[in-house]
């Protein structure tokens, strides 16, 4: 199982990911970051504390639990519903720059709940897409505007972000495929 | 989750699914369930505090509520919990239906059921009208209260709002005072709160303790002030007079002067204690104003959380479950 990125990789993408923020929009004057439960919320948290070691200032960050929202939900005639969490937004999305995290970008179905979970919070002036690792194998036409790595992968195999505010460890793993 | 409830005899956590397609009691949960539906029902919370309360879970799916005796709260709670899932609803109303006409029961659902609904939420007089139905129907069947058996959903909201308080019910002491005999509220929060290693303590007078009631793993008692004594809980249960074919006490002036709720009997209590009701209440019968609409009072919050609640439930149930062929 290759490691694609291990601990201080992940460090200096992310240090280079808020770097990129802070450019891209002069600032971080009403941008506010929204992680995906539950490893984008590490992200975003993560985001918000090296942008404020950047610039001095606080970047409001929420929790987005996207499960409600998932296009496969009650596709399957049986089986377990997936666990909801809890979705945390303490702010007004209103008006807002918002700075979408998630640690895996594939299908992009993740990417369309999220966006239309967003909008259910308010109108944000627009909405910007980070993510850890875009694997590839789109189906739906979305793009990621800060990327940390882009990792050519098959089907079969998986990427697997681990973050030791849930894992215990820092590491990116490339798991699974034909030998 | 963080949420989860340390019990002194076992650290549980939340089971990944529930077992059964319908939820006719807490009888048939595990405590692993509990803590699923609790914590599934804290994620729904939230959805009621945007400005849009309305996510795409249920689309596509139907509710039945079919209420075969009047409701005002439990009625509107399961019909906004359905709405706020995006689910298509229908809510029908007895006195404008066939069973008027006397269609039975069974008659009225296998009729609304070859229009495909997935899921009936049933309120009936008769006991055990959910399980009935639960081996006719292919539809699930959620529990709204049935005669003097359960009304798990009251139960859970129950808990919900205890949990919500004192992050844990396992060692609370719980006092449940009031009509015991015809409370189906009672029966379904007696199970739930003793498999969460509650303690329970039930009260009322002897004529209205059901017999047996302590085979729960309760304490009865007629007593106010024992049952009160120290009490994190105390849960007044209405007086039903609709049900009572006899005489059970003299009076309810009576009843209030020996059980009614007051400032007074609160004091036997913990400082902090919650007071809770599944409402509709007889003010001036099982409580005093003074304590309804006090600083202890959390009536209106089991309100509110109730449609949480019932969220966590449709949407546990609507995905269906593994029944004989677990893969």
């Amino acid at each position: 199982m290759p490691v694609v990125m291990d601990a201080d990789r992940i460090g200096r993408t992310l240090t280079r990911i808020a770097h990129e923020i802070v450019e891209r929009n002069r600032g971080v004057k009403d941008l506010a970051l929204v992680g995906v439960r539950t490893r984008g919320d590490h992200l975003a948290r993560r985001l918000a504390r090296t942008l404020h070691e950047i610039t001095g200032d606080e970047v409001p960050t929420g929790a987005l639990d996207i499960t409600l929202y998932r296009d496969d939900l009650m596709r399957h005639a049986v089986g377990p519903q997936p666990l909801v969490r809890r979705t945390e937004i303490p702010f007004s999305i209103d008006d807002r720059k918002i700075l979408l995290v998630d640690d895996v970008l594939y299908t992009g179905r993740t990417t369309r709940a999220a966006l239309d979970a967003l909008i259910d919070f308010g109108r944000p002036r627009s909405i910007q897409l980070i993510v850890l690792v875009d694997r590839g194998h789109r189906e739906l036409p979305i793009k990621a505007d800060y990327v940390g790595k882009n990792l050519p992968t098959s089907f079969e195999e998986s990427v697997q972000v681990y973050l030791q505010e849930s894992d215990d460890r820092d590491e990116v793993v490339l798991q699974g495929g034909a030998a | 989750m963080s949420s989860s409830v340390s019990a002194a005899a076992s650290e549980r956590v939340a089971a990944t699914l529930l077992r059964s397609r319908h939820l006719l009691g807490i009888e048939d949960l595990s405590p692993e369930e509990i803590i699923l539906i609790l914590d599934t029902a804290e994620a729904m919370k939230e959805i009621g505090s945007r400005s849009i309360k309305k996510v795409p879970a249920l689309r596509g799916k139907t509710v039945v509520n079919l209420f075969f005796e009047p409701s005002t709260r439990t009625r509107t709670s399961f019909e906004i919990a359905e709405k706020r899932l995006s689910a298509d609803t229908l809510s029908i109303a007895i006195a404008s239906s066939s069973v008027v006409k006397g269609e039975t029961l069974a008659d009225t659902v296998l009729n609304l059921e070859a229009m495909h609904p997935d899921m009936i939420v049933l309120r009936h007089a008769s006991s055990g009208a959910c399980h009935l139905l639960s081996r006719i129907c292919r539809s699930a069947i959620i529990n709204a209260g049935d005669g003097m058996h359960e009304h798990p959903t009251q139960a859970l909201l129950d808990a919900f709002t205890i949990r919500e308080h004192k992050s844990r019910l396992a060692g609370l002491k719980v006092a449940i005072v009031g009509d015991l005999l015809h409370s189906r509220v009672l029966r379904s929060n007696v199970q739930l709160l003793t498999k969460m290693g509650a303690e329970v303590w039930v009260c009322g007078p002897p004529t209205l303790i059901p017999t047996e009631i302590t085979r729960f793993g309760v304490r009865a008692t007629s007593d106010v002030n024992q049952a009160v004594a120290d009490a994190d809980v105390v849960m007044l249960l209405r007086i039903q007079l609709e049900r009572m074919e006899g005489a059970f006490f003299p009076s309810l002036r009576e009843y209030f002067n020996v059980f009614g709720m007051t400032d007074a009997r609160l004091k036997h209590a913990k400082p902090d204690v919650l007071i809770m009701h599944p409402g509709p209440m007889n003010r001036g019968v099982e409580i005093a104003s003074e304590v309804a609409d006090g600083p202890f009072s959390v009536i209106l919050e089991q309100v509110s959380n109730g449609v949480a609640v019932r969220m966590a439930v449709l949407y546990l149930l609507a995905g269906g479950v593994e029944h004989e062929t677990a893969a």
